[in-house]
């Protein structure tokens, strides 16, 4: 076990070590660097001024030199200023981290005990008129651009009919926990129901699998009533794939959250790395990307551990 | 009857694997009714063609007196916040969305593909380490990392600035990254399809009679690999033309004026009070277009497995 779980953190160290190269040449790759940014704000820098700049800041280094002394600075705590935001950007990383986590953890939530609820219900008559109901529930969920349902949910809830702010985390002068609970109301709802599609067919399809095994068959043949054969017996056993595949659908999380956050204008993660790109602030976009891939893999590492945890037929060997 | 006949259940003689995935496919009403609809999708982005050279419109022109024009005679859907067609740029938007769909799949699935097989029929350190790769991929959060392939400066990279600024980088473009992107899933399909299927007694004999690998991979693996391939290919596309929508919308896809039914949504948001009709028509075209692609997706995984029954 513990052998196992070395190995995987290694490997994950090695996965995020790959990744933040190939994120740090790709920053390279976007238009401009610092001093044209500089230049752009103050067009009375001379070429060879801008010349040296470049030499001073060590522009003109290969890559691999320049990816080799940011990685000796990041790893000793420095990950370098914020251009638009003028601080620096580990100041910035653990309050965006707070606001998505917020809204991924309600979400999540929210959407793991709908998808469980829909998910048996269609799973007790497959074929039926309930399940047919559900699967196209569940196939609109996962079809439906996150993006749009967005707008659709700002179009009909408050512009239509007011019930909710459309952007933003807390009224001006307000700032109550129940302002607050009120901004996260769309946010959380359209990324909710965005994810609770693919959960509930997974739930489902685990369902149906387990509800024709054996120890269902006997479980009522003891007389044990239909509710507790379904909530006991079988469920406990859907549970194991379901709840990896749920910890590991984390990515596709995220993908939701940068959207939602976008289009409802909360500071998170997803939307700092967002207007990072937009607004050429390189640190902050390697970093928050980084930070990105870093809470993905660490998910995934624990999806693998719950995996082992939970289903003691398994050997991690 | 003939043992044949009493298998065929006793109707006809002869029928082929794919006359009976179609049969069953055809019973299968989600998938069939996705199929009409995909098959009307397409004729309404080919619309375009015939309603550009006979009522005249065109996608791209301007017409700042005529802004957000209701439906009417010559404008079918109304016109936008620069005054050109409403419909004929749904259509035109229709083919740019659904040919990258298509492409970036197609790109993205010979990757995978590739990867796949040769993962699988290698076996050891190659495949540890093509694995490894896709496990990595997998793991990433994909939407900000497209976002970033999506903000490169192609000039960076060597090509020219007219190239870098034209509607046909763009384009290719945002297929190139999709399909770097997404070919994972069906690399390891791939991989698993062929690790079972080399150990066969057939594939056996086939490498003891001198085939080299290629000639196994290409006669022996990928026919009997087809039909899951053939269902992952379809949910791809669904998801990739999500992608493509989604990285539009946010102004890292197909650049305007071309228009995609991503990119028509991306003053949505502000207009949102004005105009809300422009708002609806594009995502609505997006939903459909990939639930269709998801049930169709559906249909084709039960036709092509023998144990489903319906």
């Amino acid at each position: 076990m513990t052998r196992f779980v070395l190995r995987r953190i290694v490997q994950t160290l090695i996965v995020l070590l790959v990744m933040s190269f190939v994120i740090y040449s790709l920053i390279g790759l976007m238009p401009g660097d610092p001093i044209d940014i500089m230049i752009a704000s103050n067009p009375n820098i001379a070429p060879d001024v801008a010349a040296n700049l470049r030499k001073i800041y060590g522009l003109d280094q290969p890559l691999l030199l320049r990816y080799w002394h940011w990685l000796m600075s990041a790893l000793s705590g420095d990950l370098g200023y914020s251009r638009t935001h003028s601080q620096p950007v580990l100041h910035m990383l653990l309050p965006a981290l707070w606001q998505t986590c917020k809204l991924l953890v309600t979400s999540f939530i929210l959407s793991v005990l709908l998808s469980f609820g829909l998910g048996i219900l269609a799973a007790r008559k497959p074929g039926g008129i309930v399940d047919g109901l559900i699967s196209l529930a569940a196939f609109a969920g996962i079809s439906v651009p996150v993006f749009w349902l967005a707008l659709m949910m700002i179009l009909v809830f408050a512009v239509e009919l007011h019930w909710f702010p459309a952007s933003g985390i807390a009224t001006v002068g307000d700032g109550g926990l129940r302002d607050q609970v009120v901004h996260l109301v769309m946010p959380v709802t359209t990324l909710a129901l965005a994810t609770t599609g693919g959960f509930t067919r997974y739930v489902r399809a685990s369902m149906i699998e387990v509800l024709r095994l054996d120890l269902v068959r006997t479980a009522r043949a003891k007389g044990a009533g239909e509710m507790r054969v379904v909530m006991v017996h079988a469920f406990r056993n859907a549970l194991i794939p379901v709840v990896t595949i749920m910890a590991l659908s984390f990515g596709v999380l995220f993908n939701g959250a940068l959207l939602t956050e976008t289009m409802f204008a909360q500071p998170g993660m997803g939307k700092m790395i967002y207007d990072a790109i937009l607004g050429n602030d390189f640190n902050l976009a390697l970093s928050g990307l980084l930070f990105a891939t870093l809470v993905t893999l660490l998910s995934n590492l624990a999806a693998d551990l719950a995996y082992g945890w939970l289903d003691p037929r398994i050997s991690l060997q | 009857m003939t043992a044949a006949a009493i298998d065929q259940g006793g109707t006809d003689a002869a029928v082929s694997p794919w006359q009976l995935r179609w049969r069953r496919f055809r019973r299968h009403r989600a998938g069939m009714a996705s199929l009409i609809v995909l098959a009307l999708l397409v004729l309404f982005a080919l619309a375009a063609f015939p309603m550009q050279r006979f009522m005249g419109l065109d996608p791209n022109a301007t017409d700042l007196f005529s802004r957000f024009d209701p439906p009417s005679a010559s404008h079918w859907l109304g016109t936008d916040e620069a005054g050109r067609d409403t419909l004929i740029r749904l259509m035109v938007g229709g083919q740019i969305s659904l040919l990258v769909g298509l492409l970036a799949t197609g790109i993205g699935g010979i990757v995978g593909l590739i990867v796949g097989v040769c993962a699988g029929y290698f076996g050891g350190r190659l495949d540890a380490l093509l694995m490894r790769f896709t496990d990595g991929m997998i793991a990433l959060p994909l939407l900000p990392l497209l976002i970033v392939l999506g903000a490169i400066d192609l000039t960076k990279l060597g090509f020219s600035r007219e190239f870098a600024h034209s509607g046909a980088a763009g384009f290719w473009r945002i297929i190139v990254i999709i399909a770097i992107v997404d070919w994972t899933a069906i690399a390891r399909l791939v991989r698993a399809a062929t690790l079972s299927i080399k150990e066969r007694d057939y594939v056996r004999a086939a490498r003891a009679s001198g085939a080299g690998p290629v000639y196994v991979m290409a006669a022996h693996i990928l026919p009997n690999v087809a039909t899951p391939i053939i269902v992952a290919f379809t949910l791809t596309v669904g998801r990739v033309v999500l992608f493509e929508s989604v990285l539009s919308f946010l102004g890292f896809g197909i650049v305007p004026p071309t228009p995609s039914w991503g990119n028509m949504l991306n003053n949505a948001q502000e207009l949102i009070t004005t105009a809300p009709a422009l708002a609806v028509y594009p995502g609505l075209l997006i939903f459909v277009t990939v639930i269709a692609v998801n049930f169709l997706g559906d249909g084709l995984q039960h036709a092509f497995d023998p144990r489903s029954q319906k």
